[in-house]
């Protein structure tokens, strides 16, 4: 507020000065203008004609709007509108002001002021042009009267204008303090404000708003796992556990000792295998790996994971076919994607039938690189395709596989992870997953 | 073979050095991060098993601070930190190899063979032989008894990596490590079926069998006693 008053009395005051000084040389430039011309007047025409131009000048401004004067070098009078030598002038060639006396329009004898300048020609006659400055004076005063209310006004308006604003910007602030408040005090469905301008407060609370949902998804996501440790983890371990307990009730010899020992490593490595695929779906979901993403060949994935997967589908008779485009690149983590890849494949080489035909393909479109990975098996019936891509899930047709049931929940994990679109569709038969990438810049 | 275990959780390095003693290795044990830098720079080790999280010293910063005063053993990292990025930490900082709890004692042997054999300056080799078996990596070419035998590049790839861990075992994420340079733990048996095919063309047609299945742990490639 200070600043802004400081800046407009500044603007203003300057705009003064400088309309005064322009006001004020005018007036000397044309009174020097006049003195010259007069002064040149004389050294060529003599004294008589400059009397005779000066008497007329003189005529022409009775009420000495412009005032003349010529004397004899003892200052008598010889030409002019004015009656005598002003005692402010004194002898040499200045500037000076003073005070003139004049009738107004009424006939009242009345007192003005003017500014003259002095010039002594040569043979000692001395000179005196003036400009009556009432007219001047009142325009300055008009200026100063104008820029004074635009002072006032200006500061009036901007104050009024400032604090509306600051008392606008303060309810918004408050009203994201209130939420906050709101979702410290256990409201944790509430959300800030957006009053639709789409302001710098609207970018907020959508940032602040964005923010919440992506805290609130994590919980629920840490909440899920906790819950799936617990499901998942908890009758594996109790297998275990009651596999050992029997075994010593009975007094075992040593080849029964190592064989359920042998049992009991496998199994171990199996809870294992889970609770790391659980973690890692924790980790791509939570995000953090995201600011070390790099530049990744995504063809050259799909060919290494082709490679990798071919014999397995040479096993089962399948044919494993791949298209990987030409240097299709994406940001990600490398070893992440070929996982989700990885285990792709190997869902369809585990679900397409004897004979099958699988094929991996990935290719340029419009929106971005895009993978898919299609087998003839099954497939998965459209109403179950949700639910396929969450934890623990292995669909009712085909329990009898082996896995997790994490597979397809670390797909859809790594996928969010890299923003990408992950579909599952009818390749009439068997499934078709399409894995569709945002465009890189 | 001298080994130093720095690990605070004394139970775990109990069973570790029981196991490693059981493997003719001469164990030491620190719990603790200053004393496990004590120990490794006043005696000799062939090799560093440092877990990461210890009292009083992460075991990154032990690491560094042997490899900055020119100690240059063999260190294996163990760690409960799984991510991608603990891993290159700990990588960067000096270690050799890294290893996430928990993890089955065949791979921490495997790996510590691995790492112990590196030292020897088998990288600089260019033929490699196995019984009858020989890998030249300048021809590129691989023999049997005299035979030549036509691999694949990858298969190429994996036996030279068996070749080079010849006589040790190698898990089968040491395998998608180092021959398909991903990290992860194939959950099937997708190596498996790389190694039977590999198998196919090498040890097929021989009598004696070189490329061995090892119960639970991996593959081993020798001459059978």
């Amino acid at each position: 507020m200070v600043l802004f008053g400081t800046s407009v009395c500044g603007v203003l005051g300057f705009e003064y000065w400088q309309t005064a000084r322009v006001i004020g040389t005018q007036t000397d430039t044309t009174i020097e203008v006049e003195t010259q011309g007069l002064a040149e007047h004389y050294r060529e025409f003599g004294l008589a004609q400059l009397i005779f131009v000066i008497k007329e000048r003189a005529r022409n401004n009775p009420n000495l709007q412009s005032i003349y004067l010529l004397t004899d070098p003892n200052l008598a009078p010889l030409a002019g509108n004015l009656s005598a030598w002003p005692t402010q002038a004194g002898g040499s060639p200045s500037w000076f002001d003073f005070r003139i006396e004049t009738t107004d329009t009424k006939g009242n004898k009345v007192e003005r002021p003017a500014r003259a300048q002095t010039f002594v020609l040569p043979d000692n006659f001395h000179l005196l042009v003036g400009r009556e400055m009432t007219e001047r004076q009142q325009f300055q005063a008009l200026i100063t009267n104008a820029l004074f209310w635009g002072l006032i006004l200006t500061l009036a308006l901007g104050m009024l204008g400032g604090v509306l604003m600051s008392r606008h910007v303060l309810s918004r602030i408050e009203a994201i303090n209130r939420g906050s408040r709101a979702i410290l005090d256990g409201d944790l469905q509430r959300r800030m404000p957006i009053s639709g301008s789409g302001d710098e407060f609207d970018r907020l609370s959508e940032n602040l708003n964005a923010m919440l949902d992506q805290i609130e998804r994590l919980m629920a996501g840490m909440r899920e796992v906790t819950n799936d440790i617990a499901h998942d983890l908890r009758s594996p371990i109790n297998r275990l556990r009651s596999r050992l307990e029997v075994t010593l009730m009975k007094e075992p010899g040593p080849d029964e000792l190592r064989s359920v020992m042998e049992d009991t490593i496998e199994e171990a490595d199996t809870i294992l295998e889970t609770f790391n695929a659980i973690l890692d779906i924790a980790l791509a979901e939570s995000g953090v790996l995201r600011d070390r993403f790099e530049t990744v060949d995504l063809s050259e994935v799909v060919q290494d994971v082709t490679e990798l997967y071919e014999p397995l589908a040479a096993e089962k008779n399948e044919s494993l076919t791949c298209m990987p485009g030409e240097h299709l690149t994406v940001k990600g983590n490398r070893h992440l994607l070929f996982r989700a890849l990885a285990n792709l494949l190997d869902n369809a080489i585990k679900y397409a039938p004897e004979h099958g035909t699988i094929s991996i393909e990935a290719s340029a479109e419009k929106s971005g690189v895009v993978v898919s990975v299609t087998d003839n098996g099954p497939g998965i019936p459209p109403e179950q395709r949700e639910q396929a891509l969450k934890r623990f899930t292995r669909l009712e047709t085909s329990r009898s596989a082996a896995g997790s049931g994490l597979g397809l929940a670390l797909v859809a994990a790594i996928a969010r992870l890299h923003a990408a679109d992950l579909k599952l569709e009818d390749n009439a038969p068997g499934l078709r997953v399409v894995l569709a990438f945002p465009k890189t810049q | 073979m001298r080994v130093l275990v720095i690990e605070d959780d004394q139970e775990a390095a109990g069973y570790m050095a029981k196991g490693l003693r059981e493997h003719g290795y001469v164990v030491d044990h620190a719990a603790t991060g200053p004393d496990g830098l004590a120990m490794a720079t006043g005696e000799p080790y062939d090799i560093l098993i440092v877990d990461r999280m210890l009292p009083g010293m992460d075991g990154l910063v032990i690491v560094e601070a042997l490899r900055k005063s020119g100690n240059h053993s063999p260190v294996l990292f163990l760690s409960a930190l799984a991510q991608v990025d603990d891993r290159v930490k700990g990588l960067q900082a000096g270690g050799d190899d890294y290893l996430t709890k928990p993890y089955a004692f065949s791979e921490l042997l495997a790996r510590i063979e691995a790492l112990l054999r590196r030292g020897k300056g088998v990288s600089e080799k260019t033929v490699f032989k196995v019984g009858d078996l020989e890998l030249d990596l300048l021809t590129r070419s691989v023999t049997r008894a005299g035979r030549k035998i036509d691999l694949q590049p990858r298969e190429f790839k994996l036996l030279e990596f068996l070749m080079r861990h010849s006589g040790q075992v190698v898990t089968r994420t040491m395998l998608l490590e180092g021959v398909w340079d991903y990290h992860f733990d194939p959950k099937t048996n997708v190596i498996d079926v790389h190694i039977s095919r590999l198998r196919q063309k090498i040890d097929k047609d021989f009598d004696a069998s070189l490329l061995h299945t090892v119960r639970g742990a991996g593959y081993s490639l020798r001459e059978s006693e």
